[in-house]
């Protein structure tokens, strides 16, 4: 089988995010695999180990120089070959330009499977995977909880508000990955020193058939802040039987909620 | 341009969500002050009759598209009639809830139409340039983007609990009218074979008003029960933190924070929860927070709006008690 990960390189969740120049400062923060793609790559793993011999997983990603770290550890974590699609008319690319990107580098890769994560826990959108189904023509089940398939058809749990549903569609598909579907695993020194001789092709825009012109973005960023910070307001200290009713007067009365 | 502004109705079994009404609402007020028409789109099985309900919370028109094949959500039937809708209908902008149906769609339907779209936005202000823009919060939650497009249809997806309803006036009208069903076999390719619901009697985590949530300092899942007796006191649903659901205390889909749910509820009590970066990246919006925590130094009380320093097994019992009192 041919399996497809797509991937976002982000910032560790636990970094402190600086704004200089209208924009979010990279600077010295720590670079990581988005954690639900993370999730993404073990269940394509799982899929090729399976699957046995003759199953291959091609990581591809848009980004810049820097994004071959995270193509790096997702061979290490045992993906077999990647593609980066870099180029500097990406930079300031929306969901729309990034799919039309990564689209059109997997029109030369065969694909039986795309994994992807749900959302990206940078700019939390949720849509670039979902983008790239709709720009190939093929079908896409979100945030999924588990998966099987018999090679021809994927049976995926998929998260839905309030519940689950099970959702039946024929490869080839895109599913995109929820909290839950499996643990990821971490690379060991095999397979980081295996990593190294992998493939990894950088193409540019014109590489996968496209110009500058056909992934202008459709929205803008107008502007990027820190948050007004909330401040700290009444807290109670004493015994529970003195504070837990001051709490619902309060509730009740001063903020009205209950 | 000036066809419009469309709201995406989410209903389940012919009863419309909570982000429904509140979308209407504001898109009210936001179709009064570009002076376009509000037009509410429900999409569905049997789901004519809500019509009149969506007419009494501001829209002006309705359009209706009802087939036995879109009594479930599927991501294909509902990009293919409402693309179908929206190109021929040429609204200028149009938003969808962001619920598990609407962040699916979104982004495929956005695609189809070869527009953006901002996902799970905060705030919608209206822009005599733009139309609407819209303030999203990133890298969880300790950035702030605003962002617009010229592009049209605009496209955006809100958190529920982002716009207040207002009260319907019943004696209001709208035109409605049939959308076209008519479905590309190639977008029914996915099918849904069983829908298993939980079987709580609460409120959903993302619509719900009110969120008792649990974190390490529960101790073990049996002492959920305590949160649970105050939720149901109290009409909440019952969340978790991620050190609780790591510990398999409570259920993934319960989970709020950055890899969770994101939630945005009138009041969140957040019961020993010491309040990590990850926690509040999934419920800082929340309107005002409670927290209760033995750790004086506990994280969460710099941001709580109120809090009580104690033992949670002592507190949350009296709370459900004095609440109790109040009805």
């Amino acid at each position: 089988m041919n399996i497809v990960v797509l991937l976002k390189q982000t910032f560790d969740t636990e970094a402190k995010i600086v704004i200089s120049g209208g924009k979010v400062d990279p600077t010295g923060v720590t670079l990581v695999i988005n954690p639900y793609d993370e999730f993404a790559i073990e269940e394509a793993l799982t899929l090729k180990e399976a699957q046995g011999e003759g199953s291959e997983i091609t990581v591809v990603t848009a980004g810049g120089d820097v994004a071959e770290q995270a193509l790096r550890t997702a061979l290490a974590m045992g993906c077999d070959k990647s593609i980066l699609v870099s180029d500097e008319a990406l930079d300031g690319a929306d969901e729309w330009a990034a799919a039309e990107a990564v689209a059109a580098a997997l029109k030369d890769v065969e694909y039986d499977i795309i994994f992807a994560g749900r959302i990206a826990v940078d700019d939390a959108s949720g849509q670039v995977a979902v983008r790239v189904a709709e720009a190939l023509g093929i079908p896409s089940v979100s945030s999924i909880l588990k998966f099987e398939t018999d090679g021809t058809v994927a049976t995926v749990t998929r998260e839905i508000d309030g519940g689950n549903e099970i959702i039946e569609v024929p490869l080839p598909a895109m599913l995109t990955a929820q909290k839950g579907l499996n643990e990821p695993r971490l690379p060991n020194m095999m397979g980081i020193m295996k990593a190294k001789s992998k493939p990894l092709e950088k193409k540019d825009l014109a590489a996968v058939g496209k110009a500058a012109g056909d992934v202008a973005a459709k929205f803008v960023i107008d502007s990027v802040s820190l948050p007004t910070p909330r401040e700290a307001g009444t807290i109670l200290k004493g015994e529970a039987a003195e504070t837990a009713p001051e709490l619902v007067r309060l509730l009740h009365e001063e903020a009205k909620v209950i | 341009m000036a066809n419009g502004i469309w709201i995406i109705i989410e209903q389940k079994d012919a009863v419309m969500k909570k982000v429904s009404f509140e979308m209407l609402s504001e898109g009210r007020k936001i179709a009064d002050q570009a002076g376009e028409p509000l037009t509410a789109v429900i999409v569905g099985s049997g789901i004519a009759g809500l019509a009149d309900e969506a007419a009494s919370y501001g829209a002006d028109k309705v359009i209706i598209i009802d087939d036995e094949k879109l009594k479930d959500y599927t991501t294909g039937a509902y990009t293919s009639v409402l693309n179908q809708a929206i190109s021929s209908g040429e609204p200028s902008a149009v938003l969808i809830g962001n619920t598990a149906i609407g962040k699916d769609l979104a982004p495929r339907l956005a695609q189809r139409l070869g527009v953006g779209a901002a996902t799970d936005v905060v705030e919608v202000a209206y822009d005599a340039d733009k139309l609407l823009k819209f303030t999203r919060s990133v890298y969880g939650g300790k950035a702030v983007t605003v962002t617009s497009t010229e592009v049209r249809p605009v496209l955006a997806t809100v958190r529920p609990n982002t716009f207040a309803v207002s009260e319907p006036d019943t004696s209001r009208k709208a035109e409605t009218v049939n959308g076209s069903a008519d479905i590309d076999p190639a977008d029914l390719k996915a099918v849904v074979k069983e829908i298993v619901m939980a079987t709580s009697t609460r409120p959903e985590l993302i619509e719900a008003e009110i969120i008792v949530s649990g974190g390490r300092g529960m101790k073990g899942p049996e002492n959920f029960a305590i949160l649970e007796e105050l939720a149901d006191v109290i009409g909440a649903a019952v969340g978790a933190s991620r050190a609780a659901v790591d510990a398999g205390w409570r259920e993934e889909m319960y989970q709020v924070g950055q890899t969770g749910k994101t939630v945005s509820p009138t009041l969140y009590i957040a019961a020993g929860i010491s309040g990590a970066i990850q926690h509040l990246a999934g419920m800082g919006t929340s309107k005002y927070i409670v927290a209760i925590n033995k750790d004086p130094e506990a994280n969460i009380f710099t941001l709580a709006d109120y809090g009580i320093v104690g033992d949670l097994f002592e507190v949350v019992p009296l709370l459900t008690e004095e609440f109790k009192k109040l009805q």
